[in-house]
């Protein structure tokens, strides 16, 4: 049986480990073959442990493993060049460019009154920025193709208001807006654009990283208990996974969903609900 | 390869033709087998015929060929004790109950509020939000007996927005979005998630007919089909008149499979970006 995404060729970043990569291997596994970026660095201010080359060689390594195509590079989102060049790089091995999923992102959990200029800055140029960046570079090809699906990653924090993630929700707020945005114009070349809104998703950056810095955060909920329950779920769970959200790439990737496009998609337990 | 929803069972209402035989056929597919009720009979002002048995025997001869079983039985959503009849019946045969997709609606004759006349607005809700109500009501046993599952109600662009002219019909399809809203919070704690679909047009009879192309073409004597295609792509962002059974198939398709395991209160638009013009 031919694979939901068959023959087609998809581009993601943040693709080293984590969503980015459970999404190229369930694209590959549905016959994409895979253009994966990742920044392979560390940015300051960040808790958890940060990408290395090596998790973006064992992406490679799986795709591989599943018979298709992979082209990757170290790329950071918010040098514009860069994933320009990325792009046409990929698109030049692999012939031509359908699906795009704008997935790179970083959290950095803080009190309002913590929140330096710099933690801001890097959140909404890694999170906004990067999101425009990787569209208006991957565009061009799907217009040249014909056609089209982008899928960005925002968040439940995309939809509603958490706490202690004041430049987070801001970005992903953004992205909303650019999902929108994008909607319009790109519909007349048949390109779709969606946003996918996960709850708490059990990666690196789901879990915030570090014990040490993880206590941090239980204490800052601690101190302001009336605001933990916005952390809930209706579901009876506490985290989903990444194949979770890979799934949902996957149905909006696809020819399954060709006339979905500007839905802004929860997968978040019911998060947004609560 | 196992399907996408192997082994599991689906309750569709509606589902002698169109997109409930769409969803039928789609579920069947993947490895489901199929409960399914329709009314069978006219439709009170509705301007397209109703489905006929021929229709439900087809829908069943097409789940059939797939290897697949399925328990059809005439019954209206109006009826909550039929429909309990049915489900339960359903249910003792094929032993289960997963997936339900409360697809069963209508569309009447069109005209300003003021002018609605009281039958045809209590016509409407009766089959169109009540009888999503009923569906749910009657299915939410088994699905807790099951120990969770997938509701996907189907609303309507309309459910998201209004159109003028059918006001009992928008009203209708935005009380469904109340109802889903509710339930996806009172079954969470069951593992039941509960979403929407809100298709743009779909070329089915209850869509594709002289009465919409009318509601889409005030301004012609004798609209006819094409001049109903063009006014259709208008409300769409994507360039096409309207989309096709299989491609709400396929968004319910996704709902009921566990690969949406985690996804539940999403009003999902398949309406190629109306819903953002």
């Amino acid at each position: 049986m031919a694979g939901r995404v068959e023959g087609k060729v998809a581009f993601i970043t943040g693709a080293a480990r984590g969503q980015g990569r459970s999404h190229a291997v369930r694209l590959a596994q549905e016959g994409a073959d895979i253009i994966a970026v990742d920044l392979c660095d560390t940015i300051p201010n960040v808790a958890y442990p940060s990408a290395t080359p090596e998790d973006l060689a064992e992406t490679v390594r799986q795709v591989e493993a599943l018979d298709r195509r992979i082209v990757s590079a170290q790329v950071d989102v918010r040098d514009g060049a860069a994933v320009k060049k990325a792009v046409e790089d990929g698109v030049a091995q692999l012939g031509k460019l359908d699906i795009v999923v704008a997935n790179a992102g970083i959290c950095v959990m803080t009190t309002w009154d913590e929140t330096s200029e710099e933690v801001w800055d890097q959140t909404i140029d890694t999170n906004l920025k990067g999101v425009w960046n990787t569209v208006r570079h991957t565009a061009p090809h799907l217009v040249e193709g014909g056609g089209g699906s982008i899928i960005m990653t925002s968040s439940a924090a995309g939809l509603k208001g958490l706490p202690f993630l004041t430049a987070y929700v801001a970005s992903k707020h953004g992205v909303v807006g650019l999902m929108r945005a994008f909607a319009t114009e790109l519909s007349e070349h048949g390109i779709r654009v969606n946003s996918i809104h996960p709850t708490g998703v059990d990666t690196p950056m789901g879990q915030l990283g570090d014990p040490e810095k993880a206590t941090k955060i239980q204490e800052i909920m601690a101190a302001h208990p009336r605001l933990m329950p916005m952390m809930s779920n209706l579901l009876p769970i506490q985290m989903t996974e990444p194949i979770d959200i890979s799934n949902a790439v996957i149905f909006l990737a696809s020819d399954e969903s060709r006339y979905v496009t500007s839905l802004a998609m929860t997968v978040d337990a019911g998060n947004t609900q609560y | 390869m196992a399907g996408r929803v192997e082994g599991k069972v689906a309750f569709i209402t509606g589902v002698a033709r169109g997109q409930g035989r769409s969803h039928a056929i789609r579920l069947a597919q993947e490895g489901a087998d199929i409960i399914g009720i329709d009314v069978l009979e006219e439709v009170p002002g509705a301007p397209y015929g109703p489905a006929t048995q021929e229709d439900l025997a087809e829908t069943v001869r097409q789940v059939e060929a797939l290897d697949r079983r399925i328990v059809a039985t005439k019954a209206d959503v109006r009826d909550f004790d039929a429909l309990k009849s049915a489900v339960d019946e359903g249910v003792a045969q094929l032993g289960r109950l997963d997936i339900v997709a409360a697809n069963a609606g209508i569309s009447t004759a069109m005209a300003p509020a003021e002018e609605l006349s009281e039958e045809m607005w209590v016509d409407m809700v009766d089959v169109n939000l009540n009888g999503v109500w009923r569906t749910c009501k009657a299915a939410i046993p088994h699905l807790k007996a099951s120990g969770g599952g997938s509701i996907i109600i189907t609303s309507s662009d309309a459910g998201l927005f209004a159109f003028p002219n059918i006001a009992h019909y928008v009203s209708a399809k935005h009380g469904v979005v109340g109802l889903m809203r509710t339930l996806a919070l009172e079954l969470a704690p069951h593992m039941i998630r509960v979403n929407s679909v809100h298709p743009t047009v779909v070329d089915t009879p209850m869509v594709n007919n002289d009465a919409t192309y009318r509601l889409f073409r005030p301004d012609l004597e004798n609209p006819t089909v094409d001049d109903f295609k063009e006014a259709a792509a208008g409300i769409n962002a994507l360039p096409i008149p309207w989309v096709e059974p299989v491609d709400i198939s396929n968004a319910v398709l996704w709902l009921a499979s566990d690969e949406a395991r985690y996804v539940t209160g999403v009003p999902l638009p398949v309406d190629a970006g109306a819903a953002v013009k």
